[in-house]
């Protein structure tokens, strides 16, 4: 097999006696947008500055581009960064700020001056290029910071919450607008957030970290899908989680006694699972069907409507269970009269297929 | 009543003792004293008190003070020690602040508050005390000049041996107290200036392919000018004026400025004089502060494509 793009190895950093990052290791192809997913603390900002050269690890060791990266200084990593702050040079104008890195190039004055201005059009800043950045608007620092970065033409562009500072009209055009720059440079990204719809939208692949460990890492259909923890269950999307025991293992269906449901339903079994296991069931809200006719077949939960959100084009329901516990139901309203709706206090059934049903052992 | 006060502390009349107060604070204490000063200037000098007077005939006001400026170099060459050794002390206090301040910016907290106090400390003890302690120490006859004299003596021949270092009543004497005395005046202000940088562009520069040394010529150094220049300011103007220092530890036989205008005042009672010597000092040193904030202001309004 070729050696990947990206290599980190059983990476640690400690910082004093706090673990920030314990044991990672990834690999991430070339091209690939990779995303460090996970909340505040868990060790994704402090990986992302071990790649970029501001800290060294304690343990384990980095490649990029089959280079060990151990002792090489933050200026001499075929690497550049996207500050979450955008770090503009405050004294410098929009041009000069791009064309930073560049000074560092054997080139001529008229190939940089090309350059920056094929820069500044890329991120379509070309009229701004003698403003100083306090200028210009937010979004526009965010395209100067990523034109700056983007520039000498690195090897691996790390970027840190690249959206966190933009409202969210701007935030889901740049993120479209970051994809479609990606695809054109085909530069290697490895992006920083705390935003699950973020890293879904952007990502060709997710590592979920949490206290400083990978819990996951996979396409965002697979995280999403095929959570392999409580912990990225409910990290990415919402999920409602029952304790539950397992009663017979039949080829991949497993049948799972849940107390909450006060019954047996069948779920897709995971590797390793046998008879009397505890573990979780959780189920996605848009996974369910509610219905107030009792339907045919296996996997059906009586229950009564507590509470309804009606969104427009789809409503949220919550659902009391015979034994006192909340489920939420998602449900797209396909058709455009109310009637036939659930509404509060009436009697429904809930049901699902086996396989969209997750079973969790962690 | 309580909400006559809240309405007055929101409207404008609020607003405009909050801008007047330092105003009439300047018209009192700087632009009618300074009107005084050019008024005596403008006068000549008479052997009754008050030492000035204006002549009857015309022209009633006189210009002697400032022919004279031109005339004797005796002024002349008191404004060039002035200003050369302002300029001297200056120019060190930035070289020595500097590293100070930016080392200030870079130690943890507690550290930094230590090291601050220690630069404030000197303040606590008598400016006048201090000079006397810096006579004692250049005296011929005191350790820190022996301790200069042998090691002058150890690394020199033999035939250019000497009793004691001539440090007392010299330009260069006058320059390391002004060092001294000055340094917080130049470490403070860029302290504070440097301080509210932020460290993530130093890194952003990094990042970017800069060593550690380009940073701070390409980062660090551009945005710290107007800490510098305040400091240079806090520094230069008095000490260019400087009047106690140059009388106890200066050479005698080429004074500065201060101590021009001070002798025409008490000993030489030529009020005019003195005034007219005053005037340009003060120009001198306005003229160019007035030029940088025009620019200052400029280059902060931006200068649009």
């Amino acid at each position: 097999m070729a050696d990947p793009f990206i290599r980190i190895d059983n990476v640690s950093k400690k910082f004093g006696t706090f673990q920030a990052v314990q044991d990672v290791s990834l690999t991430v192809a070339q091209g690939e947008i990779f995303s460090l997913l996970g909340g505040s603390g868990c060790g994704k900002t402090t990986l992302l500055r071990m790649l970029a050269g501001f800290e060294e690890p304690s343990a384990g060791s980095i490649f990029i581009d089959g280079q060990d990266m151990a002792g090489v200084p933050p200026w001499q990593r075929p690497v550049h960064m996207m500050f979450q702050s955008y770090a503009l040079f405050p004294h410098m104008s929009v041009e000069k700020n791009v064309g930073y890195g560049l000074k560092h190039e054997d080139m001529t004055a008229a190939t940089r001056k090309a350059r920056v201005a094929e820069m500044l059009e890329l991120v379509q800043l070309t009229p701004f290029g003698h403003r100083k950045p306090h200028q210009i608007s937010g979004g526009q620092r965010q395209r100067v910071a990523l034109a700056r970065a983007l520039a000498r033409q690195p090897k691996l562009l790390l970027l840190d919450e690249p959206l966190a500072a933009l409202d969210k009209k701007l935030r889901e055009h740049t993120q479209f607008e970051l994809m479609s720059i990606q695809e054109r440079t085909g530069v290697t990204f490895i992006v920083v957030t705390h935003d699950q719809e973020e890293a879904m939208t952007l990502s060709d692949r997710i590592a979920v970290m949490d206290k400083g460990r990978v819990k996951q890492v996979g396409a965002p259909t697979e995280v999403y899908e095929y959570p392999n923890s409580k912990f990225v269950a409910g990290f990415i999307g919402s999920i409602t989680a029952f304790p539950s025991k397992v009663s017979a293992v039949v080829g991949d269906v497993a049948t799972v006694q849940v107390a909450a449901f006060q019954g047996e339903v069948q779920a897709r079994s995971v590797p390793g699972l046998s008879v009397g296991q505890e573990v979780t069931l959780a189920v996605r809200p848009e996974k369910l069907v509610i219905s107030q006719a009792r339907p045919e077949g296996a996997n059906v939960i009586a229950g009564q409507v507590k509470d309804l959100a009606y969104f427009g084009k789809d409503s949220l329901y919550r659902i009391t269970l015979p034994s006192g516990e909340l489920i939420s139901v998602h449900s797209v309203n396909a058709g455009r009269s109310s009637g036939g709706r659930p509404d509060w206090d009436d009697q429904v059934y809930l049901s699902f297929a086996p396989s969209a049903a997750i079973l969790l052992v962690e | 009543m309580r909400n006559r006060i809240a309405h007055w502390l929101q409207g404008r009349g609020y607003r405009g003792v909050i801008i007047g107060l330092p105003y009439l604070w300047l018209l009192l204490f700087f632009f009618i004293p300074f009107c005084l000063v050019l008024a005596i200037s403008f006068g000549s000098r008479t052997p009754t008190a008050p030492p000035f007077g204006y002549g009857g005939e015309h022209p009633w006001i006189s210009f002697v003070g400032y022919a004279r400026l031109f005339q004797d170099d005796l002024y002349l060459r008191a404004f060039l020690v002035s200003l050369s050794n302002a300029a001297t002390a200056t120019v060190l206090c930035l070289l020595l602040g500097y590293p100070m301040s930016l080392a200030l910016t870079r130690v943890s907290a507690s550290w930094r508050n230590i090291l601050l106090m220690l630069v404030i400390l000197p303040f606590w003890t008598s400016f006048l005390l201090r000079v006397y302690a810096w006579m004692g120490l250049m005296g011929k006859n005191s350790w820190f000049n022996g301790l200069l004299t042998d090691a002058y003596n150890l690394l020199t021949p033999a035939s250019w041996a000497i009793t004691s270092v001539p440090m007392m009543h010299s330009n260069f004497a006058v320059v390391l107290v002004m060092v001294y005395t000055y340094l917080p005046f130049m470490i403070l202000p860029l302290y504070a200036n440097l301080e509210r940088l932020d460290p993530v562009l130093d890194e952003a520069a990094m990042d970017l392919g800069s060593r550690p040394f380009r940073v701070f010529l390409d980062v660090t150094l551009p945005q710290s000018i107007p800490g510098i220049i305040a400091g240079a300011m806090l520094v230069f103007i008095p000490a260019a004026g400087e009047l106690v220092i140059p009388t106890l530890v200066g050479d005698a036989s080429s004074p500065m400025i201060g101590r021009v205008i001070a002798d025409e005042f008490s000993s030489a009672s030529d009020w005019p004089m003195a005034a007219s010597v005053a005037i340009v000092l003060l120009l001198l040193m306005v003229g160019p502060m007035m030029l940088y904030t025009h620019y200052q202001g400029r280059a902060e309004a931006g200068e649009e494509p």
